[in-house]
């Protein structure tokens, strides 16, 4: 197993931790929310879409990309359009 | 320059998330959180397209913006009542997403080392799993697929028996490189996505979109180790978390584990017609709304439970009409919501929220229940298993356990309700027989503007 693997599992681990730590903390109230935010945030896999398309153009892999980054796009941007929508109608 | 440019703005990009989770942990600072995650993916996307591997930058724009432009309308036009819809659809998407990144790096490199293909399948698995499970939860939502359970005999077996396909094929796959049977595991990969979302019920899909919602960042984090990047890693661990904090919560309200929502297909209609024993000693009492208007007035407490129904018949605004009234003839008015209430977690804070009630009069299970013993008037909107007793004492009911909302407690309980029918989960409720419960027949936004207009 190599070095940089380690690593990763490290961050994986840590990050879930923090991750448990910063969400229970979000109150009932805000679960729908929560929700289509994170979820839009779990649209970074755009990252893994672009590289994929951008660096080895006219293959199947940056079709298969292309495809990808729509999909993600639509995950983050409508994630975080309709959280914010929602989020505005909360007043005290 | 750039290897270090590119991690240190991810670094940046993962910070913006985690504050902005943080600061969704209040409703005042919530919207600043949103803005924050956002500027987070912003960061995420400018940093990958620094990279000096990316040559063509034309078919990523056109991507980014047709991508943009769908979210942007769906996010517009849906309506708050449709929100669970929605999130199983971005969830889905998202899934797909990591699906076909991970197909594309296995195209692209063809041989790996071992812990490398593992990742792969798995992040194929995941978001196979993701996006048709997804899928058939959209459907069962949307009404387009009946909500009810579809089993088969030995569907778990099948189901093992699928397992236990991927792992052969991900075997034979690393041993035969550029084989095609990557080909077999997202096909088999999506088909137990299907068989596992359509042996759930309705009444169980919050459950199902909360794990969904683990899934899809669990699918990017996977994605995470395949192209080897720690922003991906930290992001989709993030939405796992969340998604299975959510998952969690959604069960305990229903006092079932996630292996019974997984796997017991609760909501079956064999189940139903067991328990529908009526005693004919017990009778009910009913009011018309004018009559009702005394014991509001002399009301010192007023708390509404609303449940899914309210939100079908539209009746939020009108209940806020109500509260409003009440408050100016000095009543104290409060809402008391069920974790399980409505069809996704937080579901009916948010259609609350959209008729304009402050979320200040929005009051959790915990800290409700307390007070109705002080409460005078509970009046109970289109909520029925969540208020019913049988839960704390009869060991014999399926909701037995459950956390419920304690409205026999108060001194009196109206029930609004469209006919006697049972509820979701197709159990007597014995709150309607009690002496202090009155029931009120109708449509719940026609009872609510009667009242308002005989409060007046």
């Amino acid at each position: 197993m190599s070095g940089q693997l380690l690593i990763e599992i490290y961050v994986l681990v840590l990050a879930l931790f923090v991750g448990f730590e910063v969400i229970s903390k979000v109150p009932p109230t805000l679960h729908t929310p929560l929700m289509s935010g994170s979820n839009a945030i779990s649209g970074i896999t755009i990252v893994g879409a672009i590289l994929a398309t951008g660096s080895m153009p006219g293959t199947i892999s940056a079709t298969l990309g292309m495809i990808a980054i729509i999909l993600a796009m639509i995950n983050v941007v409508g994630g975080f359009m309709v959280t914010g929508r929602m989020l505005r109608m909360f007043k005290k | 320059m750039q290897d270090l440019v590119i991690p240190i703005i991810y670094l940046f990009s993962a910070v913006f998330f985690i504050l902005g989770l943080r600061q969704l942990s209040h409703p005042r600072t919530a919207l600043k959180g949103n803005r924050t995650a956002s500027i987070g993916m912003l960061l995420a996307i400018v940093a990958t397209l620094l990279n000096n591997q990316i040559l063509d930058f034309q078919s990523i724009f056109i991507a980014i913006l047709i991508g943009s432009a769908i979210g942007a309308i769906l996010a517009k036009q849906v309506e708050m009542t449709s929100m669970p819809q929605l999130v199983a659809l971005f969830n889905g998407l998202g899934g797909a997403a990591s699906l076909l990144v991970a197909t594309a790096e296995f195209y692209r490199v063809g041989a790996f080392p071992i812990f490398i293909f593992f990742t792969i399948v798995l992040s194929i698995l995941i978001g196979s799993v993701t996006f048709s499970g997804s899928f058939i939860a959209f459907l069962k939502l949307q009404g387009i697929m009946k909500g009810a359970p579809i089993q088969f005999k030995g569907q778990h077996a099948f189901n093992g028996l699928l397992v236990v396909l991927v792992i052969i094929s991900s075997i034979y796959g690393l041993l035969n490189p550029f084989s095609s049977m990557f080909l077999i595991i997202i096909g088999v990969s999506l088909l137990l996505g299907i068989l596992f979302v359509l042996p759930i019920g309705g009444a169980d899909m919050p459950v199902v979109i909360s794990l969904l919602n683990s899934f899809s960042g669990l699918a990017a984090c996977a994605t995470g180790f395949v192209i080897q990047n720690d922003a991906l890693i930290i992001s989709g661990s993030l939405v796992g978390a969340s998604g299975i904090i959510l998952t969690d919560i959604m069960c305990k309200g229903m006092n079932r584990t996630i292996w019974n929502v997984l796997f017991a297909g609760v909501g079956s209609t064999n189940a139903i017609t067991d328990n529908l024993q009526v005693d004919p000693m017990k009778s009910i009492k009913s009011y018309e709304p004018e009559d009702t208007v005394v014991i509001f007035e002399n009301a010192k407490q007023v708390v509404i439970v609303p449940g899914y129904g309210l939100a079908v018949a539209q009746a939020q605004h009108m209940v806020h009409e109500l509260q409003k009234l009440l408050e100016g003839k000095g009543v104290v008015v409060k809402y008391a919501i069920h974790p399980v209430a409505g069809r996704m977690p937080g579901h009916m804070n948010v259609l609350l929220a959209e008729a304009n009630i402050p979320y200040d009069s929005l009051y959790d299970l915990d800290q409700i229940n307390p007070e109705f013993e002080e409460t005078d008037v509970t009046l109970v909107i289109g909520a029925n298993d969540v208020v019913n007793p049988a839960a704390r004492h009869d060991t014999n009911s399926p909701i037995f356990g459950m956390p419920i909302l304690d409205v026999d407690k108060s001194q009196t309980v109206f029930v609004l309700k469209r006919t006697m029918n049972p509820g979701f989960a197709g159990i007597e409720n014995e709150l309607f027989y009690k002496d202090n419960t009155i029931m009120i027949f109708g449509d719940a936004k026609d009872t609510v503007s009667k009242l308002v207009s005989e409060l007046k």
